[in-house]
């Protein structure tokens, strides 16, 4: 089989799969209001599959820092940070997440994605073993495969079964990389941290903690789960992304090990690629003060969670294990995702529509996300369309 | 299980194989994951978990990139076992 006739392979199978669904994939935005809402095929929708979850995209703060960014230093640095793209503001923000999270450095990246891809790759190499969970997020994987090392996964969530692997490893789990994630992006459950530590410090291996989806959303300052389970001198590393509650675009990476600043001359996807823009550090910047001292949006946002999630589940919704920003609803099929999706953007509500192989054990998932902008009202009117929905799903 | 031969790690792989897939087909060496067993990528990784733990062994995901038939799969397992010896 040729390499385009593989793709044509490729494409059929998804057209098999959803016939009708392929326009929820790629959704064309045509225009942005507000935190809370866009529009999308000539009408006003609410946003509820964001990674928005301070709702600080439209911040005053945010905004003029990016233009006053652009009007000084243009709208690129045209180069890696390894040459002339290291500007002053690259250092600063490392400096504040560094300050931020009280360790020692930081390394910024271009995106989060580069920032697990270039953190992992860096740190582990041929001879050495990656424990990863069963639900880490692609960046996690591609990073682990770029690294050469020897990929072993554990059950998601389940410390019986990371011990089982870590103890199988034998000597080896002296050089293994656990990786879990603060919150996980599908169901929205949150990594057992305390018990991996206790894991990690037995078998004498090194820990890497993802904060994508938990910065700004755990711990009272935002810092994550680490700040929520107080273990932040336990975990030896700590990833995450501009592009969620900071809403910019750009990862980091903080530690304690003076080993850290070696990864900026061994990390590929840190050296190869041009440094972030000097707007969208200005405004990730401005935006970390706001997290770090957003408290009220914290609680804002956890009681919108936590009204959706109690409210989906006691009409009958298989919802995730735990209430969080991200409220993954569970369908037994594809078809029945897709119908429900359907019934949302039929009611002017934009949801993620998430497929097999993307979610966890082959679920079909109708995945929401909530910020601390929206209003209860705009809350009780998705709960009023899942729960009309509710009935006519075909079982 | 550390003296198994590679006869009876294909012949168990075989057993769990038609567990993991519920398969109707007779699995023998020669039958491809992928084509025969509509193995995708995500039941992969999941299969490889349940080996590992059947097997006592690990299973580097990498190591699959070459592993295409049941055969295949026993030639791993069995040089696994025999390096953790």
């Amino acid at each position: 089989m040729s390499l385009l006739e593989k793709l044509d392979t490729a494409a059929a199978a998804r057209k098999a799969q959803l016939p009708d669904g392929l326009g929820a994939f790629g959704i064309p935005i045509e225009e942005t209001y507000s935190a809370t809402e866009a529009r999308i095929g000539g009408r006003r929708v609410l946003m509820l599959g964001t990674n928005n979850y301070l709702g600080l995209s439209f911040t005053p703060e945010c905004r003029q820092a990016a233009h006053q960014a652009i009007d000084q230093e243009g709208t690129g640095t045209t180069g890696s940070r390894m040459a002339n793209g290291n500007y002053s503001g690259h250092r600063a923000l490392e400096k504040e997440f560094a300050e931020f999270y009280q360790c020692r450095a930081c390394i910024v990246f271009t995106t989060g994605y580069q920032a697990n891809l270039g953190t992992i790759s860096g740190l582990v190499g041929a001879g050495d073993v990656v424990l990863i969970d069963g639900d880490a997020h692609a960046s996690i994987y591609d990073g682990c495969i770029l690294s050469g090392a020897d990929i072993i996964r554990f059950r998601h969530n389940d410390m019986a079964d990371l011990e089982k692997r870590l103890r199988r490893l034998g000597e080896r789990s002296r050089n293994t990389l656990i990786i879990v994630e603060g919150i996980y992006s599908m169901l929205g459950d949150q990594a057992p941290l305390a018990e991996i530590v206790k894991l990690k410090n037995a078998y004498h291996s090194t820990l890497l903690l993802d904060e994508a989806h938990s910065l700004g959303v755990l711990g009272a300052t935002g810092q994550g789960l680490v700040e929520k389970t107080g273990l932040i001198k336990e975990v030896d590393f700590i990833t995450g992304t501009f592009s969620k509650s900071l809403c910019g675009i750009g990862g980091f990476c903080v530690s304690n090990h003076p080993q850290l600043d070696q990864l900026r001359y061994v990390s590929h996807p840190y050296i190869f690629t041009a440094s972030p823009s000097p707007a969208t550090i200005a405004s990730t910047r401005a935006a970390l003060k706001l997290l770090r001292d957003g408290q009220l949006l914290r609680e804002r946002l956890w009681r919108n969670a936590q009204h959706l999630y109690a409210s989906l589940k006691e009409m009958g919704y298989q919802v995730g294990p735990e209430p969080g920003p991200i409220v993954a609803v569970m369908l037994d099929s594809p078809q029945q995702a897709l119908a429900l999706w359907n019934g949302l953007m039929g009611d002017d509500i934009y949801v993620n529509l998430v497929l097999p192989p993307a979610a966890p054990d082959g679920k079909s998932l109708v995945r929401c996300s909530i910020n601390a902008a929206h209003s209860l009202e705009q809350i009780d009117r998705v709960c009023e369309t899942f729960s009309r929905l509710y009935a006519s799903l075909e079982r | 299980m550390s003296e198994i031969t590679q006869a009876q790690i294909t012949e168990q792989l075989c057993r769990r194989l038609a567990d993991f897939t519920n398969a109707e087909m007779e699995i023998s060496p020669e039958t491809n994951l992928i084509t025969h067993l509509a193995i995708d990528s995500v039941k992969l990784l999941n299969l490889v978990m349940e080996i590992e733990d059947h097997f006592d062994i690990s299973v580097p995901l990498n190591a699959l990139v070459d592993v295409l038939t049941v055969q295949d799969l026993s030639n791993l397992i069995y040089k696994i076992k025999s390096a953790t010896k």
